[in-house]
């Protein structure tokens, strides 16, 4: 949780903050806690939450998530401390004298069922019909409660319409317990503040900005806020009909492609432990399902990275040798929906630095309506394209109005992690049985680049293969060893990473159009940095806007989400640190032991710049397929 | 109009002062001294808590920081209560003294008055008196000379009930929504913007100057044993002669029926809203921190009135009230009125009452803050002690508002 503290969280949501020492025993900063007449110590400051755990008793809990600050507002998690007379919630109790702690005495259980017996008389409870039945943190509270009865009633009247306004999140108000995990994911953790607790007493709920629809507010549809609710209050607005009615139409060619991050999450939504791939699997599921052709979205990566990379260096070339001063330095990569619409609503200032690229799902889709028509000979028109991607904005990315260079829709409907596994069960198949299958042709396999681009720092590690190779001439691998390229690893909130140009070599055939040679390069330091959740995005365009480091930073990679697209809006329920950090140990691991890790070696890359983008990266076709502008929005002027 | 509202003079805070005196005094001792005499006054809070005043400001000067603060509650919201408008009316200078006194002893240099939005009336009034008193140099730079700098803001509140509990108004002072914080850290640790703050009530600060000039010993004669000194009440309802009065703690309800001239009392709503209500069997009980504890309201109900009707009041209130952040505070209060309802309708079943009656401790227990610790005490006290006529429809007659 540290991690995520923040500054400006409200004090009334923050425990008392001790910093814990590595040895707390030998300078006194070790208390003793006496949980259920068991004696432990531990370092001052730790919560009784925490206190509990490390003993193993289990406590209850709602309002409380790792991944946010503190709130002590549900009541769930209360136990009893002696001497004193209120029951003390455990989640927001630090422990700074020694104590003694019943857990589960009577008065406990009967509060604990009580609060529970609360929650549910206001929680507008459909369990069949809800998107989280059977994962729902209050359906399992009330299993563990023996909840029989509904003694202080049951609601079944609609007080709050449904908001399904946006293409990405639709907010269900009936069915809030507030937890506030939505208000502090997207206020503490996010810094973006599309949700508040308004209005007071009986009337207090969880609105926006003069109860505006979502589609109406300064929402960038990270999703963050679906991923930590912990009813159906929140979730995706689930395109699967549409996609069944497609499948069944014969006249329709159904194509799915699936980002790098769904594969390596999907399996939790079938029971089996986070960091389990299921590549091949999947694959199979789909084609059962029956879905025409399964593509993989990471083909599209590396072609991003071909135009992205390249972008880069003309955007350095212009900036550094031909002093233009239209363009803008650093480069900001620009696949993340999220964090494109987080620029256009708070910083759209900053447009121009962002790169021209769409993400490789707009690409993806954009080659489908026109390269893969014209081969396959299937009318763009009968094409539909899925993506299924671990993201709850891409669904609005989608709908832009401008994502139609090929004169159609690019994309036609954007599908999460959950839904494609509602889609599998209702086929009835049980993915984790059944037997791999390959990517479909003529895209195949992509390469390892474009798989990690689902962790945060990916996107600039496959960049920075592409990039210095074609700079320098040489080996990737020679300068990282293994090709890792461990520096923008990790989930530290923004990594750095300086590399000094020593040499540099011929520009490739495919650049020569746009740079007659790297000897501007030679000799300089290319400065990246990576940021993942929209806060520390924030920290770093305030550091270039006063001047600070990163305005002399090259190229800047922001994902949204925590933890990159692991930990996107789309992903399985629940996340937290440990889930991400096993899902990107998946995706890292996956990619070791490909054959083809760099994007410009792809095979199939090569191909599509050699029979249809002949004009190479940045050429006029590829602008106009696979370039794309932005809106300014403002923090009022919205659509 | 004022003037009406107070009836007499009293022991201590309502007796002959100088104005000034204390806090000239106050500034010739130590902070030590300061504290000594506190301490041995047994002074506890008067917005209700009854937290020991010298424990409060020992914990705030005791805390290492480069920042304190000192705020006064003047957000004087509990129903019944306006003993506070009377003090920032007619004698803002003990308010005053008392918070520099504060300042002076914890070492803080800015005092801040939380000021009921209501009492907005107030804010040019005690602005023009802070102006007099920094002319004065009894404010500002170098207080009378001393090494010493004080300054103190008026801030005005918005009207909600919850701003009364301390850190609630610590959060709407820092422009936050109001609402109760998790505790610990308390504000003698961590409270305005995270600094050391002591939050005392407007009477506990007025009793202070007084103590300085007259010891602690002197002080703690008055009352009982464990509720030393006096105390202002604002006794509102069926009386002759509503008002504020200065008692000694200890007074029975008989004693003060009887100064506040009220005939065929049926019952009393001691400490508010969320006080407890008596009825004649109980007047022999006393008014202290450990019999019949008050902040400062009393209202006195007499014979016509409907008790149920009275309860659904008080029950309407917090409905409204609650700030809503957790869930036995925003739900529970719901579920007692509805219970309340319930029995207006002759819908109530005796299972019910037991479920709702453990539903309210739940909330007594469970809630994060006093307002939803202390909203089902007019509840089950109205229901214990006026049962027959709350659960006999034909003696209660036919439902009226109050």
């Amino acid at each position: 949780m540290s991690m995520y503290k923040k500054e400006r969280t409200p004090i009334s949501h923050q425990a008392l903050f001790v910093e814990k020492p590595a040895h707390p025993e030998d300078i006194g900063g070790s208390v003793s806690v006496k949980i259920n007449g068991k004696d432990l110590i531990v370092p001052m400051g730790t919560t009784i939450l925490e206190a509990c755990r490390m003993m193993g008793y289990h406590v209850p809990t709602l309002c409380h998530h790792e991944d946010l600050c503190i709130a002590g507002v549900c009541r769930v998690c209360v136990v009893e401390v002696d001497g004193m007379k209120p029951l003390q919630a455990s989640c927001s109790f630090p422990i700074m004298a020694p104590i003694s702690i019943k857990t589960s005495s009577p008065k406990v259980r009967k509060a604990r069922q009580n609060v529970i017996d609360l929650l549910i008389s206001e929680h507008k409870g459909e369990c069949y019909s809800c998107v989280r039945n059977n994962n729902c943190e209050l359906q399992s509270l009330s299993k563990e409660y023996g909840v029989e009865s509904y003694p202080y009633g049951h609601r079944t009247e609609t007080k709050h319409k449904i908001d399904n306004t946006s293409y990405s999140i639709v907010r269900e108000m009936d069915k809030c317990v507030h937890c506030l995990r939505c208000v502090r994911t997207c206020i503490d953790l996010q810094e973006v503040g599309v949700l508040e607790a308004v209005g007071r007493g009986d009337e207090t709920h969880v609105g926006t900005f003069m109860e505006k629809m979502m589609s109406d507010v300064v929402c960038i549809n990270c999703g963050q806020c679906i991923n930590r609710c912990p009813t159906g209050a929140l979730h995706a607005n689930d395109p699967r009909d549409m996609i069944w009615e497609a499948i069944d139409n014969p006249q329709k060619h159904v194509i799915i492609q699936t980002a790098p991050s769904p594969r390596a999450a999907i399996g939790e939504e079938f029971g089996l432990e986070p960091g389990t791939s299921l590549t091949g699997e999947m694959n199979t599921a789909m084609r059962k399902i029956g879905f025409d052709r399964v593509f993989d979205t990471n083909f599209a990566a590396d072609l991003t990275i071909l135009e992205e990379g390249t972008e880069l260096l003309l955007r350095l070339y212009k900036k550094l040798v031909l002093n233009d001063e239209n363009v803008q330095v650093p480069q900001f990569t620009s696949c993340c929906p999220g964090w494109v619409k987080f620029v256009e609503h708070f910083y759209p200032e900053i447009i121009p630095n962002l790169s021209t690229t769409k993400s490789p799902q707009q690409m993806f889709g954009a080659v489908l309506k026109t390269y893969y028509s014209e081969k396959s000979g299937i009318k763009p028109e009968d094409i539909v394209t899925v993506a299924v991607m671990p993201c709850s904005a891409k669904k609005y990315e989608c709908n832009r109005p401008e994502m139609n260079s090929s004169g159609y829709k690019d994309i036609d409907f954007g599908l999460t992690t959950r839904e494609l596994a509602q889609m599998i069960r209702e086929s009835g198949i049980y993915l984790p049985e059944l037997e791999k299958s390959e990517f479909d042709d003529p895209f195949g396999d992509a390469s390892g680049a474009g798989l990690i681009f689902g962790a945060t720092g990916g996107v600039m590690e496959a960049a920075l293969r592409t990039v210095l190779e074609l700079v320098t001439g040489k080996k990737i691998e020679n300068l990282f060893e293994n090709m890792d390229i461990k520096e923008v690893r990790g989930f530290e909130g923004i990594k750095t990473l300086q590399i000094p140009v020593t040499e540099v070599g011929e520009v490739p055939e495919i650049l020569k159009h746009l740079v007659p040679d790297w000897n501007w390069l030679k000799g300089a330091t290319i400065k990246v940095a990576v940021a993942h959740g929209t806060a520390n995005a924030k920290k770093i365009i305030k550091n270039i806007k006063e001047g600070g480091e990163f305005a002399g930073y090259h190229f800047i990679e922001v994902m949204a989400c925590p933890g990159g697209c692991i930990g996107g809006g789309g992903q399985p329920i629940p996340t937290n640190e440990k889930i991400r950090s096993q899902r990107a140990k998946a995706i890292y691991s996956e990619e070791k032991i490909l054959n083809e890790r760099k994007s410009h070696d792809n095979p199939k890359i090569k191909k599509i710049y050699s029979e249809f983008l002949t004009e190479g990266p940045c050429g006029h076709l590829s602008h106009k397929l696979l370039h794309t502008h932005y809106t300014v929005r403002g923090r009022e002027f919205v659509n | 109009m004022t003037e009406k509202i107070r009836k007499r003079d009293g022991l201590i805070i309502f007796s002959e002062y100088e104005k000034f005196s204390g806090l000239k005094k106050a500034l010739s001792l130590s902070q030590d001294d300061i504290l000594f005499e506190l301490k041995s006054s047994n002074l506890k809070g008067r917005g209700g808590a009854g937290f020991p005043i010298s424990t409060k400001w020992m914990l705030t000067a005791a805390a290492q920081s480069s920042e304190k603060y000192v705020v006064c509650n003047a957000d004087e919201g509990e129903p019944g209560t306006f003993k506070d408008r009377v003090l920032l009316k007619e004698m803002p200078y003990l308010i005053f003294e008392g918070m520099i006194i504060a300042g002076y002893t914890i070492g803080a240099k800015k005092g801040i008055v939380y000021l009921r939005g209501e009492y907005n009336y107030l804010v040019n009034p005690l602005n023009e008196f802070l102006d007099e008193m920094k002319n004065e140099n009894l404010l500002g730079e170098n207080i009378l000379g001393k090494d010493f700098s004080f300054e103190i803001e008026i801030f005005s509140g918005h009207g909600a009930y919850v701003c009364g509990e301390e850190t609630a108004l610590l959060e709407s002072l820092e422009g936050q929504r109001g609402e109760a914080r998790n505790r610990p850290p308390f504000p003698v640790n961590r409270g305005y913007k995270g600094f050391p703050t002591t939050v005392n009530n407007v009477e506990s600060l007025s009793t202070v100057p007084h103590i300085i000039m007259k010891g602690g010993s002197w002080y703690s004669q008055f009352g009982t044993e464990k509720s030393k000194g006096t105390k202002l009440i604002s006794v509102s309802g069926d009386c002759e002669k509503p008002g504020v009065y200065e008692i000694e703690w200890g007074t029975s309800i008989y004693d003060l029926l009887e100064l506040v001239k009220a005939e065929n009392t049926k019952a009393v709503q001691v400490g508010g809203a969320s006080g407890v209500c008596v009825n004649k069997s109980q007047f022999d009980r006393t008014i202290a921190y450990e019999d019949l504890s008050t902040g400062g309201s009393i209202m006195i109900f007499n014979e016509s009135r409907n008790m149920l009707a009275i309860l659904k009041n008080f029950m309407e209130f917090f409905v409204e009230e609650s700030c809503g952040q957790c869930t036995p505070c925003r739900i529970g209060n719901q579920k007692l009125l509805a219970f309340v309802e319930k029995i207006i309708q002759n819908e109530q079943t005796f299972s019910e009452l037991n479920k709702i009656k453990e539903l309210a401790e739940t909330m007594k227990i469970a809630s994060k803050c006093g307002l939803g610790q202390s909203s089902p005490n007019p509840f089950l006290s109205i229901l214990e002690n006026f049962k027959e006529e709350i659960f006999d429809s034909n003696s209660r007659g036919k439902y009226e508002h109050v």
